[in-house]
C-alpha cells in the first residue's frame, strides 16, 4: 500500500481547536436562509397593512361622500385651514399642501362649480360611507320602501354592502350544496370501498378538476352551462347564483375531496377490519366507524371548501349575472363581493370612497378566509395529533 | 352453525353504488367540459390564430391571434418564476434542515404559509394594488422623477403582476419543496455530517440534487397556476389591447386568462366570437391543465421511486 | 475497570439528558488506541447513544444536554472552542443501516476527501483505491467505479460505506452495529474487515451480538440502562465478569 495522502498517524491533533468562529461562511449563509424565510410571514403582513391602510378611513367613518351643502368661495380660502380645504375637497391633506397656490385656486374653482350643480336630492347631504348606511336599510329616492341598495355609480352614492354579503353567502351555499354530497361521496368511494386498481386512476383524475383555471369554469357557465339550466328550470334570468353556484361547486370538488379523501384514508385499517371482523356490513363499518373517526378532517375538508369558495373572482364574475339587488332567491341575477371588486375597481378614483369601500370589503373577504382557514388548520393540526397519539 | 345462508347486503350495495356514481359523476363532468372545449375549440386552432399578430379587431375571427397573448403570459410566468423559486425553495430548506420544529418561529412560518395559500385572489390583486403599485411603484417614482410627475413605475406594470403572482403561487413551491425534502432519508445527511461536511455543504451537495425533481414539479404547478389566475391581474398590468408586444418592466401586456374573460363579457357579437374564445380557451387549457397533469405525473413517479428504495 | 495506560478516548461522569430523561448516568470509561472496543448490553441501554457522543452526532438532536467531560487525545471535544467539524474528520462512523450517497461509486469514496480540500483527480484516484482496498470491496468494483452505489448489495454497500469513513483517515472509526442487517457471509466479512483495520484505527463497535464481540473485540465494555456495569478485555468480560448483572447478561439468562 502507498504511503497515504491526507496521513495523520502521528500522535496528538492538529487543528482541533478553531471553535464555530472558524466558519463564518455557514453562519452567515444560515442568517441568510433564516431572513429569506421570513418572506411568508412579511407578505402575509404586507396584505393585511396595505389592504387596511386603504380601508382605514372607512372603517373609522372619516369618509364623507355627501354632496357638500356648503359653498366656500374661492375668495376666501385664506379664512380656512389646510386642514379645513383639504376636508372641503374631499382629499388628503398631504396632496392638498403638496399642491401650489395656482392649482389649489383651480381646485377651489372647481368645487365651487360642482357644489352649484349638485343634486337636489333629499339625501344628498347624507355621508352614504357611514356605517348606518354601509349596513342598514334606508329608502331613497324613487324607491317605494326601505331597501338595501349598492349602487355607487349613480349621484347619490348608494353603499350599502349587505346585497353583496347575501351574493356571496348565497352562491357559496349553492356550490356547498353541490359539491360537498359529491366531494364526500366519492371520497368515501375512493378511500374505502374502491379497488385498488379504481384508486389508482380515479384520484388523480378529481385532483386534475383543480387544474381548469376558474376563469375557464367561468367561461364554461357562462356559454355552456347558463343556456342549458334555463332549458332545463325556465326561470328568468340566465345568468344567476344558481348557474354561478353550481359552476363553483365544481371549483371546489378538488379541494373538499382531497382533504376528506386524506382524512379517510388515515383512519388505520385496523378500525374498519375489526368493525367487519365483528359482523358488520360494508356499509355499517364505514358509516359508523371510520366516518366518525375521520369527522374532524371531513369538517376541515368542508371549512375549507367554504373558504375557497367564498373568495372565488372569475367564475362569479362572469356568470352569475351581476345585478347587485337584495334577494334571497338563487334564480336571481346576483352580485358577489369578489365581484363587485374586480369589476369596479378599475373605475374608481385612487382615493376616493368608492376606491376605499372597495379595499374594505376586500379587507373582510381577507379575515373572513383566514379566519376559516384558520378553523380548518387546527382542525386537521388536532386530528393529526390524535391519529399519532393512538398510533 | 349455519354458515349457509346468504342474505344479500342491499344497504352496502346501495351505498357502494352511491358513492361510486358520486365519483364517476364527478370524472364524467371533467370530461363533458374538456370534451366541449376540444370539440370547439380545436377548429380555430390555425397557424395564424397561434402565430399573427393581432389587430384592435380581436373580436372577429379573421383577425384574431393569441399570440401576442402566449407572449404576454409566458413573460409574466417566466418574471413569476425567477422571483418565486428560489424564495420557496430557501424558506422549504429552512423549514426542513434548519429549523427546530417546536421553536415559535417556525410555527409562525408554517401557518403564514398555510394563510398564504388560502387567501382570494382578488386579496392580491388589491394587495398588487396598494402595495405594489401604490407604496412601491409611487415611492420610486417620488424618488426618482418627483412627486407631481406622469408615473413611471407607480401604474399597472408587468412587472407588479409577475410579483404579485409570486406572492400567490409561494405557498405552492413551498409546499412542493418541503414535501420532497422530507422524502430524502436522514441517513443520508447523517452520513455527510459524520464525514465532516457542514450542514451547508450537506444540503448543496446531497440533500437539493436529491430533492431535484419535487423542486421541479413545485416550480410546474405554480407556473401552471400562474398562467391560469385573472383575478390577480384584473388591476396590476393586464391590458384589453396593446399594440405592441410588452418590451419594458413597466409595460402592460395582454394575456391569455384575462383574453378570455374579455372576449366572454366584452364582445358585441357573441356569436361571431364563439370560435376564437373557443380556440383561445383550448389554448389556455393546454397550457396549464396540461403543466398540471405533467406536474403531478413527475411526482407520482417520484413517489413510486421512493418507495422501493426505502 | 483494567487500566489502560494512553487511552485515546476518556469518559468521565457522562451525563447525557434526553429533555429532562437521564439516559446516560454518569459514564466512565477509557478506550485504548488502536484497539477494537466493544460496547454490548441489551437494547435501549445507551451504548449507541454514548457511541454517538464521541462524534458529537447527538448535537443534531434537540433537547440534547450533555454533562461530565469526553476527552479525545487530551482535548475536550465538548468545549466550546472546539471545531466540530475538524472533530468528524478525525472521528469517523459507519451505521447500522448502510447509507451510500446515491451518487457513483467512485464519488461515494471521494466526497470527503473532496470536501476537505483534495482537488487532484490523481490524488483522488489514489484515494479511492487505498480506501476501497482498505475496505476490501476494490476486487469487486474496480471495474465500475462510475456506476451507481444503489446497485450494490448490502454487504457491499457497507463496506463502501467504511471506505468512505477510511477514506479520509480518521484515527477514530466509530462503529454502530454495522452488520446488524447484513446476513452471515457478509457479516463474516465485515467481521473480517474490522480485524483488519484495527492496525490502523482505533475501533469502537456497538453490537447486540456477543459471539461477534468475542471474534472481534479486544476490550469489552458492557451498559446496563443507562449505567455502565463493567469494562475489562474482552476474554475476561465473557470468562469471568467481575459483576454478576455482567455474568448473568453473557450467560444469556437475559437479553
Amino acid at each position: 500500500m502507498s504511503a497515504p495522502l491526507n496521513n495523520k498517524r502521528t500522535q496528538g491533533w492538529m487543528g482541533l481547536k478553531r471553535g464555530h468562529r472558524a466558519r463564518p461562511l455557514e453562519w452567515v449563509a444560515e442568517k441568510l436562509i433564516f431572513l429569506v424565510s421570513l418572506s411568508a410571514i412579511i407578505t402575509t403582513l404586507l396584505i393585511f397593512v396595505f389592504i387596511t391602510r386603504e380601508s382605514l378611513p372607512i372603517l373609522f367613518g372619516q369618509m364623507d361622500s355627501s354632496h357638500q351643502t356648503l359653498v366656500i368661495p374661492v375668495a376666501d380660502m385664506s379664512k380656512y385651514s389646510d386642514k379645513e380645504l383639504s376636508k372641503y375637497l374631499d382629499m388628503p391633506e398631504t396632496d392638498f399642501k403638496a399642491m401650489d397656490a395656482e392649482t389649489r385656486q383651480l381646485m377651489m374653482e372647481v368645487k365651487a362649480e360642482a357644489t352649484e350643480e349638485r343634486p337636489s336630492d333629499k339625501d344628498a347631504g347624507i355621508n352614504t360611507a357611514s356605517w348606518r348606511y354601509l349596513l342598514m336599510p334606508h329608502q331613497w329616492t324613487g324607491y317605494d320602501k326601505s331597501s338595501y341598495i349598492w349602487q355607487p355609480v349613480s349621484e347619490i352614492h348608494k353603499y350599502n354592502i349587505v346585497p353583496l354579503l347575501v351574493g356571496s353567502l348565497k352562491t357559496t351555499l349553492v356550490a356547498m350544496l353541490f359539491a360537498v354530497p359529491l366531494a364526500l361521496g366519492a371520497a368515501i368511494y375512493v378511500s374505502q370501498l374502491a379497488s385498488n386498481a379504481a384508486r389508482e386512476w380515479i384520484k388523480p383524475i378529481i385532483e386534475m378538476l383543480s387544474g381548469i383555471p376558474s376563469v375557464v369554469m367561468g367561461f364554461f357557465a357562462l356559454l355552456v352551462m347558463a343556456t342549458v339550466l334555463q332549458d332545463v328550470f325556465g326561470y328568468a334570468s340566465r345568468l344567476n347564483a344558481l348557474v354561478a353556484g353550481i359552476a363553483l361547486g365544481f371549483a371546489i370538488i378538488p379541494v373538499v375531496f382531497t382533504i376528506a379523501e386524506d382524512a379517510l384514508t388515515s383512519v388505520p385499517r385496523a378500525f374498519s377490519q375489526a368493525a367487519l371482523a365483528l359482523g358488520a356490513s360494508r356499509w355499517k363499518a364505514t358509516w359508523q366507524i371510520v366516518l366518525p373517526a375521520a369527522l374532524p378532517g371531513v369538517l376541515a375538508a368542508v371549512i375549507l371548501g367554504f373558504g375557497r369558495a367564498i373568495g372565488e373572482t372569475m367564475i362569479v364574475l362572469m356568470a352569475s349575472g351581476n345585478a347587485s339587488i337584495m334577494s334571497f332567491s338563487p334564480t336571481d341575477s346576483t352580485r358577489t363581493i369578489t365581484a363587485t371588486i374586480a369589476a369596479e375597481l378599475a373605475e374608481t378614483v385612487f382615493g376616493s370612497h368608492h376606491y376605499r369601500l372597495l379595499f374594505m370589503i376586500g379587507l373582510l373577504l381577507f379575515i373572513v378566509s383566514f379566519f376559516s382557514n384558520l378553523a380548518g388548520e387546527l382542525i386537521v393540526h388536532r386530528l393529526k395529533k390524535k391519529l399519532e397519539g393512538r398510533a | 352453525m349455519n354458515f349457509a345462508t346468504k342474505k344479500h347486503d342491499y344497504e352496502s350495495s346501495i351505498f357502494s353504488g352511491l358513492t361510486a356514481a358520486a365519483a364517476w359523476l364527478i370524472v364524467a363532468i371533467l370530461a363533458v367540459i374538456l370534451a366541449n372545449i376540444t370539440w370547439y375549440g380545436l377548429p380555430g386552432l390555425s397557424w395564424n390564430f397561434i402565430a399573427g399578430s393581432t389587430e384592435k379587431d380581436m373580436f372577429n375571427p379573421d383577425h384574431a391571434s393569441v399570440m401576442p397573448m402566449i407572449f404576454g403570459t409566458a413573460a409574466l410566468v417566466i418574471l413569476m418564476t425567477v422571483m418565486v423559486v428560489p424564495v420557496g425553495v430557501i424558506t422549504a430548506i429552512y423549514l426542513t434542515e434548519y429549523a427546530h420544529s417546536s421553536s415559535p418561529m417556525t410555527r409562525f412560518i408554517r401557518g403564514a404559509v398555510n394563510n398564504l395559500a388560502g387567501v382570494p385572489a382578488i386579496v392580491f390583486g388589491l394587495f398588487g394594488l396598494g402595495f405594489f403599485i401604490s407604496f412601491v411603484g409611487g415611492g420610486i417614482d417620488e424618488l426618482f422623477y418627483g412627486a407631481t410627475a406622469e408615473p413611471v413605475w407607480g401604474k399597472p406594470a408587468i412587472i407588479w403582476a409577475a410579483l404579485t403572482l409570486a406572492t400567490l403561487t409561494l405557498p405552492v413551491v413551498i409546499v412542493a419543496t418541503e414535501e420532497s425534502l422530507k422524502a430524502i432519508p436522514p441517513g443520508l445527511r447523517e452520513a455527510s455530517l459524520a464525514l465532516g461536511a457542514t450542514k451547508l455543504e450537506t444540503v448543496v451537495k446531497i440533500v437539493l440534487p436529491q430533492a431535484l425533481p419535487g423542486i421541479l414539479t413545485g416550480s410546474i404547478l405554480a407556473v401552471s397556476r400562474g398562467a391560469g389566475e385573472v383575478a390577480p391581474i384584473l388591476f396590476t398590468g393586464a391590458a384589453y389591447y396593446m399594440a405592441h408586444l410588452p418590451s419594458k418592466l413597466t409595460d402592460q401586456f395582454m394575456e391569455l386568462g384575462y383574453h378570455v374573460f374579455i372576449l366572454s363579457t366584452q364582445s358585441p357579437n357573441i356569436e361571431q366570437t364563439r370560435p376564437i374564445l373557443y380556440a383561445t380557451v383550448l389554448v389556455l387549457l393546454l397550457l396549464t391543465f396540461a403543466l398540471n397533469v405533467v406536474a403531478i405525473a413527475i411526482r407520482m413517479r417520484i413517489r413510486k421511486k421512493l418507495r422501493s428504495l426505502h | 475497570m483494567s487500566a489502560i495506560t494512553n487511552p485515546l478516548i476518556e469518559t468521565r461522569d457522562l451525563r447525557l439528558f434526553y429533555g429532562s430523561t437521564l439516559a446516560l448516568k454518569g459514564i466512565n470509561v477509557d478506550i485504548p488506541e488502536r484497539q477494537v472496543t466493544a460496547f454490548i448490553g441489551p437494547s435501549g441501554c445507551g451504548k449507541s447513544t454514548l457511541l454517538r457522543c464521541y462524534n458529537r452526532m447527538n448535537d443534531l438532536i434537540d433537547n440534547v444536554r450533555i454533562e461530565g467531560s469526553i476527552k479525545i487525545a487530551g482535548q475536550d471535544i465538548n468545549s466550546k472552542d472546539v471545531d466540530v467539524i475538524e472533530l468528524r474528520k478525525q472521528v469517523g462512523m459507519v451505521f447500522q443501516k448502510s447509507n451510500p450517497f446515491p451518487k457513483t461509486i467512485y464519488e461515494n469514496v471521494a466526497y470527503a476527501p473532496r470536501l476537505h480540500g483534495t482537488k487532484n483527480k490523481a490524488d483522488l484516484d489514489a484515494i479511492v483505491e487505498e480506501s476501497l482496498r482498505g475496505a476490501a470491496l476494490w476486487d469487486e468494483v474496480k471495474d465500475r467505479l462510475g456506476s451507481s452505489s444503489l446497485g450494490l448489495s448490502g454487504g457491499q454497500q457497507q463496506r463502501l460505506c467504511i471506505a468512505r469513513a477510511i477514506a479520509i483517515k480518521p484515527q477514530i472509526l466509530l462503529m454502530d452495529e454495522p452488520a446488524s442487517a447484513l446476513d452471515p457471509i457478509a457479516t463474516a466479512r465485515i467481521e473480517e474487515l474490522v480485524r483488519e483495520l484495527k492496525k490502523e484505527y482505533t475501533i469502537v463497535i456497538v453490537t447486540h451480538n456477543m459471539q461477534q464481540a468475542t471474534r472481534i473485540s479486544d476490550y469489552t465494555a458492557f451498559f446496563y440502562i443507562g449505567e455502565m456495569v463493567e469494562f475489562n478485555t474482552t476474554k475476561r468480560i465473557f470468562t469471568n465478569p467481575a459483576k454478576q448483572q455482567t455474568e448473568d447478561y453473557v450467560t444469556g439468562r437475559f437479553g
